[in-house]
């Protein structure tokens, strides 16, 4: 069952939209902002949209970032493309799966980040990066990382 | 030397807002086009100017735009698309346009929807440039209060409206068919052509889709004429190209410079060459798919026509360099695994190809290859060629991995033989 608030901010999007179905992207992001994933029943969702579920299914299983299935309360996208690759992405990464005690896709035990690979960030004059949430973070380093993980633990971010 | 496209950019970070923006003589080519050209004049301009798309395949922008019907043949709304999915592996350069000068972005959005009297315009953004989404919103909005946008801008009888879409993520979403679909709100799958966009587009209507960087240079034709545009370059491509250099040298980052400067000049001289204690051995030119060059090659000027003589392509104009101290294979299974990855697996020698050409390379990497495995992946090299798919994905998929197979062929030959990676 959409909210009030989502129901309200979901007719403004397909308001704004040439098309109703064109605003499926966004609709989708609205929930997930919101809830923090999208879940499985689109029913209602798609409804809205003039889809089918299949249809909406079919646009939410597609996108990297439509998440469905729950996430940590901080997403962390870390490139693993060739530029960052080449810069030491593979030592990056490793040290925040100690640190995590996760593998790519999984979610920390205290329900703080999830870990995710993530297509060039177009950042690659600055390898390795990733982003945490909405923030890009470059010319990372074990330390910086460290750092960077202490800051969000702190609620400082 | 003249930069246009990057010359008014701040150096502390900041956007060019709009009023520094026409201080610096922006907008000019707006009132120039709109107060006194007709569409014709622009196509013809942009096409004396021999500007080529700058998303990748180098197609010459003003015969893209004079397929676009025009007049009373035209069925409307027409669209003009802005392609800022920019996740081509090693390719940061629309980046600097967005988020340094989105206004000559959107000025290049007008004079080029007044070229092919677009009704509509999109950009469509990939969703982790959260800063540039910022920063356009912004600009477009300010672009709208002083009548650059909207009905009848500055008073002439052209209208266009500009909207922003936020993707989510998928490299597919920048094959030019894939974003349409994804604007439409299907699920982002290339489309097979012909029919192209500039007739049957968003939506079935006539649609044009270019590169940020491609619409950012329109502006400057406008203003300051082909000739000129022609004059910047060292080839028969015109204008400046943004080049950039990843990996490990003492430098990395981004220049305008010349089209057609040599491979050389912008490694050693911009980039400052290797970083201490690493050699030079190899790069990728232009983006992930494009195939890997050697020393002997780096005289090669960076443009469109002298690139494909050295066996390669200008692609994005974004090199990535490798090391000595880095293995070849390992690098070539870090781009396959992207590839393999992103398919978007309409077309089954791509969904399984890549994958298959994947666990190959990576079972080499692990020290499990046989001797056999290089011939199958040099028989994918040959499946996955143009012609075999609905996109160039799976092609552009293929250039670097056949290269590597051609150039670091004893690399791959000696993770075999002795059974692991040397480098490790
Ligand atoms: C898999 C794939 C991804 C692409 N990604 C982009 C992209 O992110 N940005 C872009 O401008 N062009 C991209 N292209 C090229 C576009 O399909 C299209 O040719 C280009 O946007 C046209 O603009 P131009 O003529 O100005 O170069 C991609 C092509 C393929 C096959
Ligand atoms: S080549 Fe690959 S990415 Fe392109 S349409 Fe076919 S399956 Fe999709
Ligand atoms: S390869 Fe990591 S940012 Fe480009």
């Amino acid at each position: 069952m959409l909210t009030e608030g989502e129901r309200r901010e979901i007719e403004e999007e397909i308001a704004k939209s040439e098309r109703k179905r064109a605003a499926s992207v966004e609709v989708l992001k609205i929930v997930q902002k919101r809830r923090g994933w999208v879940p499985d029943d689109l029913d209602e969702l798609a409804a809205t949209l003039d889809m089918t579920p299949d249809e909406l299914d079919a646009v939410a299983t597609f996108y990297s970032l439509v998440f469905r299935k729950p996430v940590g309360r901080h997403v962390i996208l870390i490139c693993d493309s060739v530029s960052c690759w080449v810069m030491e992405y593979e030592s990056m990464r490793e040290h925040l799966s100690e640190r995590l005690g996760i593998g790519m896709g999984g979610t920390s035990t205290d329900g703080m980040f999830t870990l995710l690979p993530v297509a060039c960030l177009g950042a690659c004059d600055r390898a390795p990066v990733m982003m945490v949430d909405e923030v890009l973070y470059t010319n990372l380093t074990t330390e910086k990382i460290d750092g960077i993980l202490e800051a969000y633990r702190r609620g400082n971010m | 030397m003249e930069r246009p496209l990057t010359e008014n950019i701040r150096s502390d970070g900041q956007p060019v807002g709009i009023e520094e923006y026409e201080k610096l003589g922006g907008y000019q080519a707006t009132r120039k086009a709109l107060g006194g050209m007709s569409p014709q004049e622009i196509t013809a301009a942009v096409k004396n100017a021999d500007l080529r798309g700058r998303g990748g395949a180098g197609f010459p922008t003003g015969i893209k735009w004079s397929f676009i019907p025009m007049g009373d043949a035209a069925r409307h709304p027409k669209y003009l698309v802005c392609n800022a999915d920019e996740m081509e592996p090693g390719t940061f350069k629309d980046r600097l346009l967005l988020e340094g000068n989105p206004h000559q972005l959107i000025e290049g959005m007008i004079v080029s929807g007044y070229a092919l009297e677009a009704d509509l315009a999109y950009i469509f953004l990939r969703a982790e440039y959260t800063l540039a989404a910022k920063r356009l919103g912004q600009a477009i909005a300010e672009a709208y209060a002083k009548g650059y946008l909207g009905r009848r801008i500055l008073g002439s009888d052209y209208s266009l409206d500009l909207r922003l879409h936020l993707s989510a993520g998928r490299y597919i979403c920048g094959e030019e068919t894939a974003l349409l679909n994804a604007l439409e709100g299907k699920r982002a799958i290339p489309r097979a052509k012909p029919p192209h966009p500039q007739t049957s587009g968003l939506w079935g209507k006539p649609t044009i889709v270019n590169n940020v960087e491609t619409l950012s240079n329109v502006p400057h034709i406008v203003d300051r004429g082909a000739e000129w545009f022609k004059s910047l370059s060292h080839t028969d491509c015109g204008g400046t190209k943004i080049y950039g250099v990843s990996g490990r040298v003492k430098r990395p980052g981004l220049w305008e410079l010349p089209m057609g400067t040599p491979a050389r000049e912008i490694i050693d001289l911009h980039a400052g060459g290797m970083r201490n204690g690493y050699g030079f051995r190899g790069v990728i030119p232009g983006g992930a798919s494009t195939e890997f060059l050697l020393e002997e090659h780096l005289d090669v000027r960076m443009d469109f026509d002298s690139l494909p003589k050295a066996g390669s392509r200008l692609g994005t104009g974004t090199m990535i360099v490798l090391d000595d101290k880095t293995c070849p294979v390992g690098m070539v299974l870090s781009l396959e695994t992207f590839f393999a990855r992103e398919s978007c697996g309409w077309c089954t020698p791509c969904r399984e190809g890549l994958r298959w050409v994947v666990q190959i390379i990576d079972a080499i990497e692990k020290g499990e290859g046989a001797g056999e495995d290089l011939d199958i992946l040099e028989g994918q090299c040959r499946l996955l060629a143009p012609g075999h798919t609905f996109c160039a994905l799976a092609p552009g998929a293929v250039e670097p991995l056949q290269s590597a197979l051609k150039y670091f062929r004893e690399d791959f030959e000696r993770h075999i033989k002795e059974k692991g990676c040397p480098w490790r």
